[in-house]
């Protein structure tokens, strides 16, 4: 089941006396929703992200999931990287069963479980390999079996997909929200690719930066699986772009959640 | 008629696959047998040099011929097994300890960061103390000779087993623990299945180097009053003028000591994680 996840009053700075990196977040996203946070390179999306993860701790404000303040990292809230970061000692199927082994799970369950999981990620024939022997794609197609193996309540996505070629990108950003609906886990996506967030969210939050804010959003009402050849997809680029665009303005003001653009599919 | 011929061709297979097994081997051992042959016959030249030499011919016991028929003798009295025993488990019981200490210790200044920031120049600085010049202190401080000697193969041994693995610890990627954390790992499960193999290899490279520098310190720090042990033995070989005997026990060091680095090289193997080609 999917998690509620508060943002409340967040600002952050990463030295007492720096500039703030984050300026009053405040948002909320629903169980099983699937959100995409946008902004230019620096903005401190990847920072909101790690705390929501439980990696960092908001200067001021706080992270809340299902009501409970996020103190440390829980496999209940799973984060995948920008690398998918195996262990090179390991093969894929105890590199993917590595959450459940840290949360007591017997060898014998969480085989079965891994290997139902490998299965989904289209990687069932790859089970005894070595994870250096694999693609980018198949190394983060692990990291995903690995992230789900925990049953998380929520994903969290660190531009997970920047270093895949075009083609494994594009199935990934496909199969990983199509995962998420199918298991009803909330996801939360950090990128700089308008695409992308189109392609993965129902709704896009847009950042700010100097300091980083949320300082607009765009619902996206379309049908999956997204096509980016569709009117409507290019229709809500336009318009993301465009919003994106005047988040450089000075005079960006931050967003309310019951502000938001929707283009009906 | 078929079976026959299946059977034919099934001692064909065995017969090209021991014959290509064969070829392997000694193409792959053609190049160390040259090499020893050549030491061989540099040390045959020297013994013949050494006996034809007036000045030099009651050293002539130290040629091959000599060497290796003392050997035999050494072998067939059961003398030169009783003294590697003893000196294998002197070093054996040293590098336990050289890992007991050097590992825990490893990790924590390869960690920590302020730990190595304090720990590096007193460590540095008693590192390069030899650890033969502990051999007073040695011989003061511990009830027993063999204790003496396990603590100057300890000191010995690790000073490589711990930079390596502190070395190890600052080289993993810190993703590893990242991802680790956010899976939920524990204190201990972090060291046991992140930490631990992620520097396997360098702590056995370390173990590796210690193994040769104990076996280095072995023979001198045995001539400390023990009865046993190959250092002993060469020492008692000098005092009697068994030149024969004394050449046979150093071959057999440089022998153990080539083993035991072989031994080390496989382990190492064994723990290393990169994909080779």
């Amino acid at each position: 089941m999917g998690a509620t996840i508060s943002l409340d009053y967040i600002s952050h700075r990463y030295q007492a006396a720096g500039p703030n990196t984050l300026v009053g977040i405040n948002n909320c996203i629903k169980p099983g929703e699937l959100c995409a946070l946008i902004g230019r390179s620096g903005c401190g999306k990847s920072t909101l992200l790690h705390m929501m993860a439980g990696l960092l701790i908001p200067s001021e404000g706080c992270v809340r999931i299902n009501n409970k303040q996020v103190q440390k990292p829980s496999a209940k809230w799973n984060m995948m990287f920008q690398k998918a970061s195996l262990y090179p000692w390991m093969s894929v199927k105890e590199n993917a069963a590595l959450g459940l082994l840290f949360a007591g799970v017997s060898p014998t369950q969480a085989s079965e479980k891994i290997d139902g999981l490998l299965d989904m990620v289209g990687l069932h024939d790859k089970k005894d390999a070595r994870v250096q022997s694999l693609s980018g794609g198949q190394q983060q197609r692990v990291a995903l079996a690995r992230s789900l193996a925990t049953e998380p309540e929520v994903l969290l996505l660190d531009e997970p997909f920047s270093a895949l070629d075009a083609f494994t990108r594009s199935a990934l950003q496909e199969e990983v929200p199509a995962i998420c609906r199918k298991l009803n886990i909330t996801m939360v996506t950090v990128t700089h690719d308008i695409d992308e967030a189109i392609t993965m969210a129902d709704r896009v939050l847009i950042m700010s930066q100097n300091p980083g804010r949320i300082v607009d959003e765009l619902s996206v009402d379309l049908p999956w699986p997204r096509r980016h050849m569709d009117h409507k997809f290019q229709h809500l680029r336009d318009e993301l772009m465009q919003m994106f665009v005047q988040t450089e303005t000075p005079d960006s003001q931050p967003t309310d959640t019951s502000i938001s653009k929707t283009v009906a599919a | 008629m078929t079976s026959a011929s299946a059977s034919l061709g099934k001692n064909h297979t065995d017969m090209s696959s021991l014959v290509g097994g064969v070829l392997w081997l000694a193409n792959q051992l053609k190049y160390p047998v040259l090499g020893c042959l050549c030491l061989l016959a540099l040390w045959w030249f020297g013994g013949y040099l050494i006996k034809n030499d007036p000045d030099l011919s009651a050293f002539a016991a130290f040629a091959p011929g000599p060497t290796f028929s003392a050997l035999y003798a050494l072998v067939l009295s059961g003398e030169l097994v009783q003294a590697i025993t003893s000196s294998l488990y002197r070093i054996l019981v040293g590098l336990l300890w050289g890992v007991a200490i050097g590992v825990p210790v490893g990790v924590l200044i390869g960690y920590v960061g302020i730990a190595m920031k304090i720990a590096n120049v007193p460590f540095q600085v008693l590192r390069m103390i030899s650890p033969l010049a502990w051999m007073p202190i040695a011989v003061l401080a511990f009830a027993s000779w063999d204790a003496a000697i396990i603590f100057l193969i300890v000191m010995a041994s690790v000073w490589p087993i711990m930079f390596s693995t502190a070395h190890g610890v600052r080289k993993i990627d810190p993703n590893w623990f990242k991802v680790a954390r956010n899976l939920g790992a524990s204190g201990p499960q972090m060291l046991s299945r992140i930490i631990l193999p992620a520097i396997m290899m360098d702590v056995v490279a370390g173990i590796r180097l210690a193994v040769g520098v104990a076996w280095v310190v072995l023979v001198p720090a045995e001539y400390l009053g023990v009865t046993s042990g190959l250092g002993y033995a060469i020492n008692d070989a000098r005092d009697t003028l068994s030149y024969d005997t004394l050449a046979a026990i150093v071959l057999v060091i440089g022998v153990i000591g080539y083993c035991l680095d072989w031994l080390c090289g496989l382990l190492v193997k064994r723990f290393n994680w990169h994909l080779e080609d």
